[in-house]
């Protein structure tokens, strides 16, 4: 068990930082410390193609599909460095973090190249298509529908909580493409351009105001037959596949972030009197505390290589951060008092605290509720009987 | 960077972890509890047999090396069967030897500690007497003091040794709620006590020990805590159906499993600090120590609550870990005193 790093990886930290830091003070100094996914979405297409030209787009691929084979330690690293640097959040992060290791994992050849190259050199942005208004908590209950027509697969439906869609260029789907099939059964995961008329993304405002989330209306919309992954009716197998990628290196990179928030509040309460309450810097002191477990509690899930053993860590992970990031948002706005609920402009928009507070509200839903998160830890993890099976 | 066991690490563990379930029975457990709270038995079995109570501590000092992490490991497996033995008192007064003791106090002591042979015990920083080369003072209350050979004392910059049988101490047993580590008030009445030569190294030692033992037992016992009531929500029926089939049984269980993996990183990380010298070590004992004292007494509480009647009953073993989780919590500093020397440092407050 160690913890330290090498003084190789110490010298890459070195070289990551510096560069990042050229970046973020010179090129695109006007994209630093931006904390939603929605501002400035040009210029951050720009920063990914950036990134990828430098061969930092992700660093944890092979160099043959435009990587760096990067160690885990090299990407834990330069996710922290990332953060640290001031660099915004990836708005490619689903290209990278699901479709890319999908693709990487299932895909033929053929699509290997065709995207990963694209997605490397932040070309290619990918939203995620799983979400359904029927079909949410429980995915496998997807309603859209896929059918082959002259060499083409044809789509009809509706998916919602598409993340970025409306900057995306591809989306994957998980459609059913076997008439008649229920659950888990019958489906085939399907790679669409969104650029097609058979395609309408439309925003769905959030409680603070931002629109990150679409609905996306697939109207007889069109892909080639082979934009499919693994084989008609894997798609389940294939989704499930991806969400385990979710648990990625990238939990480090979105640590960081949520290191830059703590210390604003800890900023804010020196500054505003609110640290001499001792209720208040308890719950600092919690905030730290589960921040740092939350490291550990990663590169333990990281480290683990037995994959053949329930790692409790990364079975954890989801609702614990997704707990402690809106805990955090209640103590922001008790440091921040009601200056904390006034915008400071004629726009409905908040600085960085104030949107964590609402933002973070939609931590302990999407990607499984809490409840569900609680569900699949008691059953998977500690072998509970499942939750019976409606049929309504 | 590999946050994982190695091989040698988890052979460690599966002989402790065996070695404390097999022998740290409940029925040999109470018997202890009936006494001083020492099964000595399983203390000279785990010193001598197992021959692993000088781990952390140096082998040109008689130890067994390996480091806080390989002592983390050790508690862990103990508390997970709230073994009735004075594991506190060897970690925190053999570190403070072999870190602020004069070449023959650690000749002396150190020994007979790690053989078993003495029992040692301490507390965290009493107000004392120095006068004059003699101590004198109360110091209530010290774990497992009445069965102590030697004691340990630091007060800020001073660290004693004092004999048990020296004359002018006295000590009582308190009937304690934790029957397996039972505390004593000791009262020094010019006492010959013997200053340690380096009191600052010898309470860091004595603090960093500490807090690792408590933090690890409480890990073990959390974890054991969830597995018993895992199996009985397997076996248990009611309304013809597997009381663990129920959501807002499992819900708890999976609230406890999540506390339970923050705590195994916090005892992992504060230890690998330790034993990296990493700056962090000051602020990953303090999150060790709070953050699993509270782990323990929450999955104790919910084991005695999922059990229903039977695990309110003397017969059953949940009390034994609801009343170590409690004494836990409370030892060598409680959980809002550790919060608040964090909260002095992330608000660079720090002396």
């Amino acid at each position: 068990m160690k913890l330290g790093f090498s003084e190789a990886e110490e010298a890459f930290r070195a070289e990551c930082a510096a560069w990042l830091q050229a970046q973020m003070t010179g090129e695109f100094a006007d994209i630093r410390g931006i904390h939603t996914l929605t501002d400035m979405p040009e210029r951050r297409k720009e920063w990914e193609q950036h990134l990828g030209k430098h061969g930092w787009g992700c660093i944890g691929w092979p160099r043959q599909w435009g990587g760096r084979d990067a160690t885990l330690a090299e990407q834990v690293i330069f996710a922290e460095e990332y953060a640290r640097s001031g660099a915004p959040g990836r708005i490619n992060h689903i290209g990278i973090e699901l479709a890319g290791p999908t693709i990487l994992a299932f895909g033929t050849e053929e699509q290997k190249q065709r995207f990963l190259p694209d997605i490397a050199a932040g070309k290619t942005i990918f939203c995620q298509g799983f979400s359904e208004p029927n079909a949410g908590s429980d995915l496998a209950s997807v309603r859209t529908k896929g059918r082959l027509e002259s060499g083409e697969w044809v789509v009809n439906g509706q998916k919602i909580w598409t993340s970025l869609a409306h900057i995306s260029d591809w989306i994957f789907v998980v459609a059913r493409t076997e008439e008649g099939s229920k659950g888990p059964k019958g489906l085939t995961f399907l790679m669409m351009p969104l650029d097609q008329d058979g395609i309408e993304v439309r925003g769905i405002r959030q409680i603070n105001g931002d629109a990150e989330f679409n609905e996306t209306f697939f109207t007889d919309a069109r892909c080639p037959a082979d934009s499919l992954i693994g084989n008609i009716g894997d798609g389940w197998k294939i989704a499930m596949g991806l969400l385990a990628f979710e648990r990625g290196v990238s939990t480090l990179g979105q640590q960081m972030g949520f290191r830059n928030e703590l210390d604003a509040i800890i900023a804010a309460a020196k500054d505003n009197g609110a640290a001499n309450d001792p209720l208040i810097r308890q719950r600092i002191a919690k905030a730290e505390i589960g921040l740092r477990l939350m490291r550990y509690g990663a590169l333990r899930m990281l480290s683990n290589s037995d994959h053949s053993k329930i790692d409790g860590a990364a079975l954890t992970y989801k609702i614990q951060w997704a707990s402690w990031r809106r805990d955090l948002g209640e103590l922001a706005m008790d440091v921040l008092g009601q200056a904390g609920e006034i915008a400071g402009g004629s726009a409905y928009e908040w600085g960085m605290l104030p949107n964590l507070f609402l933002f973070s509200r939609s931590d302990t839903i999407y990607g499984g509720t809490n409840q569900i998160q609680r569900n699949l830890i008691a059953e998977r993890g500690l072998g509970m009987p499942r939750e019976p099976r409606g049929d309504l | 960077m590999e946050f994982a066991f190695t091989d040698e690490q988890a052979m460690i563990a599966e002989t402790v972890q065996s070695f404390f379930r097999e022998n740290a029975t409940s029925e040999r457990t109470r018997t202890a509890m009936a006494g001083d709270g020492i099964d000595r038995e399983l203390w000279s079995a785990f010193c001598a047999e197992l021959g692993l109570a000088g781990i952390g501590i140096d082998e040109e000092l008689g130890g067994a090396g390996l480091g806080m992490v390989e002592f983390a490991i050790v508690a862990e497996a103990a508390g997970a069967q709230v073994a009735a033995i004075p594991l506190l008192g060897l970690a925190t007064c053999a570190g403070a030897i072999a870190a602020g003791g004069t070449d023959e106090q650690k000749a002396e002591w150190l020994p007979q500690l790690i053989a078993g042979e003495a029992i040692a015990a301490c507390e965290g920083m009493p107000a004392l007497d120095w006068n004059g080369g003699k101590l004198s003072g109360t110091i209530d209350p010290v774990p497992h003091g009445g069965a102590a050979d030697l004691f340990v004392f630091v007060t800020p910059g001073q660290a004693w040794l004092v004999r048990a049988d020296a004359p002018g101490v006295s000590v009582t047993q308190h009937v304690t709620m934790d029957q397996t580590r039972p505390l004593a008030r000791v009262v020094l009445d010019n006492v010959a006590a013997e200053p340690l030569a380096d009191a600052d190294a010898a309470i860091k030692a004595l603090q960093t020990g500490g807090w690792l033992c408590l933090a690890a037992e409480a890990l073990g016992g959390a974890q054991e805590a969830l597995d018993r009531t895992v199996a009985y929500a397997q076996e248990r029926v009611q309304f013809g159906r597997q009381i663990g089939s129920f959501q807002a049984y499992k819900h708890r269980l999976a609230d406890m499993m999540i506390e339970i993996e923050q705590a195994r990183s916090a005892v992992y990380w504060a230890a690998c600090a330790v034993d990296e010298g990493s700056d962090e070590a000051p602020l990953a004992l303090h999150a060790a120590k709070s953050f699993c004292a509270d782990t323990y007494f929450m999955c104790a509480g919910n084991m005695i609550q999922l059990h229903g009647g039977i695990g309110f009953t003397w017969e059953h073993d949940a009390h034994l870990f609801f009343k170590r989780a409690r004494s836990i919590q409370s030892m060598l500093g409680a959980g809002n005193f550790h919060r608040e020397e964090i909260a002095k440092m992330v608000l660079g407050e720090a002396a």
